[in-house]
């Protein structure tokens, strides 16, 4: 049991907070904070990469004379990628706020909704 | 089995398109009208490069190519076998054909000094989407998932409306949440087996197929796969989407960006997992078939209650994808081929489609299917167009829809389940319901004021002859079906070829 909870906390770490970024997103009306939940998703995905890629006892993976016994670098290499398109995606989604609320007066998920609805045209 | 071919082929097709994608702002600065040539050239060379390849595969199997040189499973391996080549070529037509249309249409509804950076993300788009498709590597094609969906967010937050915006907007949150639970599953894989490569996975995956990490991993791809896929009851973000992209980009998504969705979910599926693991392990194929036959009523139905043009065509994908799914699910060299099949006919059909939907918003800024009374007159070549995709999505016999659905239904009997006859039969009269409708105002019903003013004429040849061309193709594949029939038969052969 100690080994399940204790031993393997990383892994728990990561489901929690995945499930709190996934909340976010669905709960938040605000758009910038739907993006931090986005993000703390992602980022949740980034420990688990970095977890699976840990050895017990392991050394940083550098060309060093104590690196016999070392961790494995791939999933570091891996999340590295993840990481710039996190990065990418989050600025993309900044930009398109940013349109929103120049175009709707407003960044409210609901109030967006309300102005949708209503068919008066918009003031160019 | 003969030994893969190795061949630069590959590569080239994705390194062109990325590397132009970045040369396009900077050649329009040289002139103007360089950016929409870049685009149509390199859709072009990539157009001819896939059908060469698909030529060689035919030849020797399969071919690959090593990046750096570095043997796989330690490098990225790109590689193409009968399944990709098919839709390689698919998207690199689509491509071409769409990159000649949008000259005129993009000119029309984006601000000029857009247009560069409009002809760098469309380049973009493509090479991802071809990257996805070309790929052997599982990691590589999240990468290549991300660069099709970023460049793909960014063209639909073109649109004229201001809920272009709202749209991409939606589809950026869904489509990262797929994207990342695709990752989380390739992390899974990884975790178990230690390896990227998907030919690596595919030997080092049957013992582990009881391990409950394995399971999981499944299931994140499927999900993550059917958001991207517009599977219902995932398909939320796509009507809007269609609906308030730019014609080009509406066109260039509806019928590529979905059929390279299908494309990976059949790869992971069938190549990566055993097909015997989809039927013996978990039930998926059961759940998916359920879906996508339900995919199929709702989508035709929810078509039929549209007043947007544009969106009454999303909500009809919503339908097609589900026959893709439901033809693939039954897990028979049938009712595969009928899938494949209809990854490439339902491509022509909603290309047109859509292609003809834009030229109508160029010419008279109908957006409306009411607005489409008395069209006929107006627009004779694009609506004569039109409507043979209609009837050809209708699946009236001579068109490519008919191949298709031919073939999805003979799997089902093949599988012994007659009640999806039902479905596809079902279906097929709803699509002539709403089908019908539009066609019957368009050749039928008397113009609106405000139609009536618009002088009778076609749109540009730059947009006349795409749309002419695939609703041509909607007939030629249909009347003489024998040879992308032949093509997914051998895929599919290669897919569930080992089932039982």
């Amino acid at each position: 049991m100690d080994e399940l909870i204790l031993g393997k906390y990383n892994y728990w770490v990561y489901v929690a907070l995945m499930m709190i970024g996934f909340y976010a997103v669905i709960a938040k009306p605000n758009l910038i904070k739907k993006i931090i939940g986005v993000n703390i998703f992602q980022t949740a995905v980034f420990l688990f990469y970095i977890s699976i890629g840990k050895v017990e006892g392991g050394t940083a993976p550098i060309v060093w004379d104590q690196a016999v016994h070392y961790d494995n670098p791939i999933p570091h290499v891996l999340i590295l990628t993840a990481i710039v398109v996190s990065v990418s995606t989050t600025a993309v989604a900044f930009a398109l706020i940013i349109k929103i609320k120049e175009r709707f007066g407003t960044i409210e998920e609901d109030q967006i909704r309300d102005l949708r609805r209503t068919p008066t045209g918009e003031e160019t | 089995m003969n030994e893969p071919q190795l061949t630069p082929l590959p590569l080239l097709l994705v390194f062109i398109p990325l590397a132009s994608a970045v040369m396009t702002p900077l050649l329009a600065r040289i002139h103007r009208s360089l950016a929409a040539l870049t685009a149509q050239v390199v859709t072009a060379v990539s157009f001819v490069l896939a059908c060469v390849l698909l030529d060689r595969v035919a030849e020797v199997g399969r071919v690959v190519y090593w990046l750096g040189n570095w043997e796989p499973p330690f490098g990225i391996e790109y590689s193409v076998d009968m399944l990709n080549g098919i839709v390689l070529v698919l998207v690199s037509f689509i491509g071409v054909v769409v990159s000649v249309f949008a000259r005129e249409s993009v000119a029309s509804e984006i601000d000029e000094e857009k247009h560069p950076f409009f002809y760098a993300m469309f380049l973009l788009l493509f090479t991802g989407s071809m990257g996805i498709v070309v790929t052997g590597d599982i990691f590589n094609l999240y990468v290549f998932v991300e660069i099709s969906s970023l460049s793909g967010y960014t063209l639909i937050a073109m649109g004229r409306n201001r809920e272009a915006l709202t749209a991409s907007y939606n589809y950026l949150i869904l489509g990262t949440i797929g994207a990342t639970f695709i990752l989380l599953g390739i992390g899974h894989l990884y975790m178990m087996t230690g390896t990227l490569n998907m030919a690596d996975l595919a030997k080092l995956l049957p013992p582990l197929y009881k391990s409950r990490v394995i399971l999981t991993a499944f299931a994140l791809f499927t999900v993550g796969l059917s958001i991207k896929l517009a599977l219902f009851p995932l398909h939320v973000w796509m009507p809007n989407a269609y609906t308030h992209a730019p014609s080009a980009v509406s066109s260039l998504l509806a019928a590529t960006g979905t059929k390279v969705a299908a494309y990976v979910l059949l790869r992971v599926m069938f190549t990566v997992f055993h097909p015997n693991f989809d039927l013996n392990v978990i039930p998926v194929t059961r759940i998916l078939l359920v879906l996508a036959s339900i995919a199929i009523l709702a989508g035709s139905m929810l078509a039929i209650a549209q007043t947007n043009l544009k969106r009454m065509l999303a909500y009809s994908s919503v339908g097609q994808i589900g026959y893709i799914v439901l033809g693939a699910m039954l897990v028979n060299r049938t009712g595969m081929t009928g899938a494949l099949v209809h990854i490439v006919n339902h491509a022509l059909m909603k290309g047109t489609l859509f292609l003809a939907a834009g030229a109508i918003v160029y010419k008279t800024g109908v957006e409306t299917v009411e607005g489409l009374k008395g069209m006929g007159r107006k627009m004779p070549v694009t609506m004569a167009a039109f409507t043979v995709a209609a009837l050809s999505m209708v699946g009236v016999p001579l068109t490519v829809g008919f191949v298709s659905k031919w073939y999805l239904a003979l799997g089902a009997l093949d599988a012994g389940m007659w009640y999806l006859l039902v479905v596809i039969l079902a279906s097929s009269g709803l699509n002539a319901i709403y089908f019908w409708r539009v066609v019957d105002w368009i050749y039928f019903a008397r113009p609106s004021k405000e139609l009536e003013s618009v002088p009778a004429g076609e749109v540009p040849w730059s947009m006349l002859v795409p749309t002419i061309v695939t609703a041509g193709l909607c007939i030629l594949l249909g009347v003489q079906a024998d040879l992308p029939v032949s093509l997914a038969e051998q895929a599919a052969g290669l897919l569930v070829g080992g089932a039982h």
